[in-house]
Order: C-alpha cells, then sequence, then structure tokens
C-alpha cells in the first residue's frame, strides 16, 4: 500500500480494524460462528416483523369494521396497557442484565436475571390473558366482528409469541444450570435476548397503534 | 481457531445484540439503564399524550407515531445495540430492507384497502339492490 495508510492499523487511528488488523480481507477465513449465528437469527426477526406487519396491516384496514359491536375506545383499558407495558419493559432490561451476567460468566446473576425476566414475563401475559377473557366474557370475542378478529389475531400474535419466548427462556436456564457458559450456549442466550427485545419493540408498536390511537385519538 | 470474543481480531464485524466494545460491566449495565430511562419517558409521553388536553385534537395521532418510532429507535441502539458504526453495517443493512418490506405491507395495505372502501358501495345498499 502506499501512500500515508498505515497498515496494520493502530489502536487509535482505526479503532474498528477496517484495515483489518495484520490479516487482509481476502486472506480472512469465514465469520465466527458468534456472528453467523447472531445474523441468521437477525435476518429470522426481521423476518418476524414482516409477519406482523401483515397483522398490523390487516388491523389498520378493519379497524372500523366493528358490525355494530363494540368499537376500540368501548373495550380498552389503558391502565391495564400501561401494566402490560411496564411488566415488558423492565423484562426487557432484565434481560439485558443477564446478557452482561453470561459476558462475565457469572452463573448466580444469570439465574436471578433471567427469573426476573421470565416473572415479569409472566405477568404481562397474564395480564393479557386477563383481558382477553374479560372481553370473551363480554361477548367481545374474536368471532364478534372483523375488528376484533383483527385485533385478537394481532395481540393474540405477539402473546403467543411471548409465551415461546417464556418456554425458550426456561430451556435457556435449564442449560446454563446443567452444562454451564459452553459456547454453544452463549449463542443461544445471544439469541434469545435478540427474540426477547424485538418482541419489546413489537409490543411499542402495537400498544400505540391499537391501545393509544384506539381508546384515545 | 477459537470462537472467543478475545480472540476474534481477524474479524471486524460486530453479531446484532452484541456491543462492538464493551470496556467494563459497568458500562454495559450503565448502558442497559440508559436505555430503560430513555424507554420509560417516552413510554409515558405516549400515554400522558393521549389524556391531556393540551395538545390540538388531529395532532395526537401524529405525536403518538413519532413517540413510538423514538421508543423503537431507544430499543434497536440501547438494548439490541444496532448502531451506524462500520463494525454493524451488515445488521443495519438487513434492518434498512425489513423496514422497507414492513412499510411497503403497511402502507399498500391501507392505501389500496381505503381506494377499495371508497370505490365499493356500502353493503346494506348492494343487499338492496340483489333483492
Amino acid at each position: 500500500m502506499s501512500g500515508g495508510h498505515k497498515a496494520g492499523g493502530s489502536k487509535h487511528g482505526d479503532p474498528n480494524k477496517l484495515g483489518h488488523g495484520e490479516v487482509p480481507a481476502d486472506e480472512q477465513g469465514p465469520a465466527p460462528k458468534r456472528i453467523v449465528v447472531a445474523y441468521g437469527f437477525w435476518i429470522f426477526l426481521l423476518s418476524d416483523f414482516i409477519m406482523f406487519a401483515g397483522f398490523f396491516a390487516a388491523y389498520a384496514v378493519l379497524v372500523g369494521e366493528t358490525a355494530g359491536g363494540p368499537a376500540g375506545r368501548d373495550v380498552f383499558e389503558l391502565p391495564l396497557v400501561a401494566w402490560e407495558t411496564a411488566f415488558l419493559l423492565l423484562s426487557s432490561f432484565a434481560c439485558g442484565m443477564a446478557g452482561i451476567a453470561a459476558f462475565a460468566r457469572n452463573v448466580r446473576w444469570f439465574q436471578v436475571a433471567m427469573a426476573a425476566t421470565a416473572l415479569l414475563g409472566a405477568a404481562f401475559l397474564s395480564l393479557e390473558l386477563y383481558e382477553f377473557t374479560h372481553l370473551i366474557g363480554e361477548g367481545a370475542g374474536p368471532s364478534r366482528s372483523a375488528f376484533l378478529s383483527a385485533f385478537f389475531a394481532l395481540v393474540g400474535c405477539h402473546g403467543l409469541h411471548v409465551t415461546l419466548g417464556l418456554i425458550w427462556l426456561t430451556t435457556m436456564m435449564a442449560q446454563v444450570w446443567a452444562k454451564g457458559f459452553r459456547e454453544d450456549i452463549l449463542r443461544r442466550i445471544a439469541c434469545f435476548s435478540l427474540f426477547w427485545h424485538a418482541l419489546d419493540i413489537i409490543w411499542v408498536a402495537l400498544f400505540t397503534v391499537v391501545y393509544l390511537l384506539g381508546a384515545g385519538a | 481457531m477459537t470462537e472467543s470474543r478475545d480472540l476474534d481480531n481477524v474479524s471486524d464485524d460486530t453479531a446484532p445484540g452484541e456491543e462492538s466494545e464493551r470496556e467494563s460491566i459497568a458500562g454495559g449495565i450503565r448502558g442497559y439503564a440508559i436505555g430503560l430511562g430513555l424507554a420509560a419517558l417516552l413510554t409515558v409521553a405516549s400515554f400522558w399524550a393521549v389524556q391531556t388536553n393540551l395538545i390540538y385534537g388531529p395532532g395526537i395521532p401524529v405525536a403518538l407515531i413519532a413517540l413510538a418510532v423514538a421508543q423503537m429507535g431507544v430499543h434497536l441502539v440501547f438494548f439490541l445495540h444496532i448502531t451506524t458504526g462500520p463494525d454493524n453495517t451488515n445488521n443495519t443493512l438487513a434492518l434498512a430492507f425489513g423496514v422497507l418490506i414492513v412499510a411497503l405491507v403497511l402502507i399498500g395495505s391501507i392505501w389500496i384497502m381505503a381506494h377499495l372502501h371508497h370505490n365499493l358501495m356500502p353493503m346494506g345498499e348492494m343487499l338492496m339492490r340483489q333483492r
């Protein structure tokens, strides 16, 4: 290389190692498995977002089709939604703490943080189940109108994701308990925390579009 | 080659969800705490915007959507560690493509269904004419 380009990339001039350290780009091997796995899972999550976009679009199209039944402002309880939001946000934070504990290879704090994540997620889920059974009991079940079908499909799909996440979470706790922080288990933990944080992102869109726009504005 | 984080000086990429340079555990916790604070602030602002009379009525949906987009950004940066750094290009580009498809699905559906809704006669009238 000619010119003032520093080969090898000093720490200060090239913090992200775009000069690729000592190894030129075309002589590097494939990316480490940790990156390949997390990137593949990231692609899956993006496709999951696209699936949710379909449910959101269906909801947006059908939100006015109440067939003489209740509209959003008649059935949504914002205090309940605020509690759900708080539980899921704190759960996401606890999941981040679990990731840091795994980074520090601290089993006890990992299990404590994962248990907190699970409890907060379960609290969210039980509030959602309460809301669903309450609505169905009032005769506002998914078969009442196109609006309620779209509502139950969208919110229920998110709730189903949270349920699957809780099962995955307990599985990860058991794996760390039985096998410790092996490389493959660390990769699974990374994927799980991506999944859990992504669910919180979908919930942000959900409480805004469904509950706040439906109840207030 | 081992797969440990410390030895990956041959790679210049960051896995999604991974912090590019985590100096210390305290620093990592601080990042999540900042994210939690910002997200809580934006959530409270959203719930406040619905109930207050201070905001001009038709402006409320716009405010809510702006707050939601901001909060999703906070989650992406502080929880998922998706940044604009050069080691994150792959993750960001994949996200950009996902956002494009999501926008196409949402805007396309709402747009075309609103047009259909506008052009079709109401259901009651259609049933009347079929008699």
